[in-house]
């Protein structure tokens, strides 16, 4: 074995015990703290506790769908950054959230929620970005082929249009709707809907699954379009399914858990620092460093002023936001001192 | 004569306001050939319509015995290799981007290189001395090892014919004769067929036994350099007034200048208004 191979193993592993280790952590924190190695024993015992109950039927599903949601979010973000070789495109950038948001926003506005029922709001957010992907997809093509840097500025533009008419609904509305779309907006990992939970956890592992197939695309793509095409890969065919791909895991991921902004930004960003830009091993410590990510983030919302809590968001924003800083400021001293 | 590894029947391509019209080449296989000519002549149009970047409108480009147009992209990446005239791999190990070459041949669904991968790539990184910087990034390496590593990583494309766009270009004197010593030891020991734009008209005389002097979206002339580098060839191009000679060691013709104060000089002398 390579050196560099056993490298992304230790990688590897060590943030499998992370992700493990923060799962039990966030399953022992809340309203009601356990202890963090007591959780075992709990599970063991069976139905009769209250604390099983507390455990499986309240923290668990938050659990799984920050893994889901992290992961997703993070993968999403590490393909389109290869795809449009720009370290700042974020599975936002494209407007995805800004249509899903924008279908939500008129789902509460004219009470759709109410009338038909509660599914509404996920499926009227999906709608909203998928929407949204299908305009940004066929103004940028043309005659097959995509350009990759005006279908950027045709996302930044229609996530423009479609976050002000929501604006202008919010203008219009009525203060308790208001309340309804900013609470939306703001993301969080409480989803009553267990089935919705199931739906984005085997979205997101199928679609590690499926970006195993474009490693190797992704990997020449990292030289240029032009290149890679010299290498003998088919790019407007790759580019085409891998924005596909990663636009519909956004999309569901913000249909089910609101705008959670940063992870995948920030998330394959560090990943890039640490184990480096080969995506063999990118692809996979993006989607478990963005799980990770997101349940720490998620306990901290739901403790820091327990009993209340924040939206993950705000958490993900700003705890991010210093952690990437942090992490920057320490590269490029590193980068200085090595000069 | 060998069959040719390059045929080129009255191609005609380019874009909406460049054309390149009636192009036609036939490149023996072994040879070492250049593309010259002023800039906006359709030298680097030429090379792409030739990698395939660029549609053909009509004509018919040949690789040995295949039609480049009807060419997999998989198969033309393992027929012709590219080296591009700028490298731009970022943080990419000098090793893995020379492992890059390998793709053409790897399986979609391959997740690691195998041995033969390794031992291809190690043995041309050997080859073009780059072997010893196998594990810096390739941002790290001077303009020169740059190019050498896309050398490296174009022959781990085991081409028929090596492509080459100004590979010479923004190097000192030193790198420039390092490289184009790499790639005429490669034409001479391997038979590679090398075909390469360079700008430099002394450099592509000593080096290319071919070369094919592109103005105006055609081809001027096309030649063994004592043909084309004629000073009516160049000034008729070029437009600059320039005195060709033998080099004393290699024989080739070399190109000199003549600035516009010495031509005063000389018409002063002589008399002569011209």
């Amino acid at each position: 074995m390579q050196k560099k191979h056993l490298r992304w193993v230790i990688y590897l592993a060590g943030l499998l015990v992370l992700l493990v280790a923060s799962v039990i952590l966030s399953l022992s924190v809340g309203e009601m703290n356990l202890g963090f190695f007591d959780i075992f024993s709990i599970l063991g015992k069976g139905h009769s506790s209250m604390e099983y109950t507390i455990i499986t039927q309240i923290r668990l599903p938050r659990v799984l769908l920050g893994i889901a949601v992290g992961g997703a979010l993070s993968l999403s973000g590490v393909l389109l950054q290869g795809v449009y070789r720009n370290p700042l495109v974020e599975p936002y950038t494209l407007g995805i959230s800004g249509g899903a948001s924008l279908g939500v926003a008129i789902a509460i506005v004219f009470g759709l929620h109410q009338s038909i029922g509660s599914f509404v709001l996920p499926l009227s957010g999906f709608s909203g970005a998928f929407l949204i992907i299908f305009l940004v997809y066929s103004i940028s093509s043309r005659n097959g082929r995509i350009n990759i840097q005006s279908m950027l500025l045709t996302g930044v533009m229609i996530s423009f249009i479609a976050s002000s008419s929501m604006m202008l609904l919010m203008a219009i509305t009525s203060a308790e709707n208001l309340h309804g779309i900013i609470f939306w907006i703001m993301g969080s990992l409480d989803e009553p809907d267990l089935s919705l939970i199931y739906v984005a956890l085997v979205m997101a592992f199928a679609s590690l699954a499926v970006s195993y197939l474009f490693v190797q695309p992704l990997n020449a793509l990292r030289l240029g379009e032009e290149k890679a095409k010299h290498l003998g890969i088919n790019t407007d065919t790759t580019i085409k399914l891998l924005f596909l791909l990663a636009s519909m895991l956004a999309g569901v991921c913000v249909a089910v858990a609101g705008v959670i902004g940063f992870v995948g930004l920030i998330i394959p960003h560090l990943m890039r620092l640490l184990v480096g830009s080969d995506y063999r091993t990118l692809l996979v410590s993006s989607f478990l460093s963005g799980s990770i990510f997101l349940v720490l983030s998620d306990v901290i919302a739901r403790t820091i002023i327990s009993p209340n809590e924040l939206p993950i968001g705000v958490i993900t924003g700003i705890v991010g936001g210093i952690v990437f800083l942090l992490m920057m400021s320490r590269s490029s001293a590193q980068l200085m001192r090595n000069k | 004569m060998n069959p040719s590894i390059l045929n080129i029947q009255n191609l005609c391509c380019g874009y909406p306001k460049f054309q390149l019209s009636d192009i036609c080449i036939d490149m023996p296989k072994g040879s070492f050939a250049g593309i010259i000519g002023p800039n906006g002549s359709g030298k680097t149009t030429l090379f792409r319509a030739i990698t395939g970047t660029l549609g053909i409108k009509s004509g018919k480009i040949m690789l040995g015995d295949k039609n480049l147009r009807t060419l997999a992209p998989r198969q033309r990446a393992q027929n012709i290799a590219i080296v591009s005239q700028f490298i731009d791999a970022g943080d990419i190990s000098v090793e893995d981007y020379v492992l890059m070459g390998r793709i053409p041949y790897q399986s979609r669904f391959s997740f690691f290189e195998s041995e033969d991968d390794l031992r291809i790539a190690r043995e041309y990184m050997t080859m073009t001395d780059t072997w010893r910087f196998k594990d810096q990034l390739m941002s790290e390496l001077s303009g020169g090892e740059q190019q050498l590593a896309a050398i490296a990583r174009a022959l781990t494309q085991e081409p028929e014919l090596l492509l080459l766009d100004e590979p010479t270009s923004h190097l000192d004197i030193t790198h420039q004769v390092h490289i184009l010593n790499v790639l005429q030891q490669l034409n001479q020991e391997m038979g590679l067929s090398v075909l390469m734009v360079i700008h430099d008209l002394n450099l592509a005389s000593e080096y290319c036994d071919r070369l094919i002097l592109v103005n105006q979206g055609m081809i001027h002339t096309q030649g063994t350099p004592e043909e084309v580098l004629t000073f009516q060839n160049i000034e008729d191009v070029y437009q600059t007034v320039v005195v060709t000679q033998p080099n004393p060691l290699s024989g080739k013709p070399a190109v000199f200048l003549a600035t516009r104060k010495v031509l005063k000089e000389i018409s002063e002398r002589t008399g002569n208004p011209q």
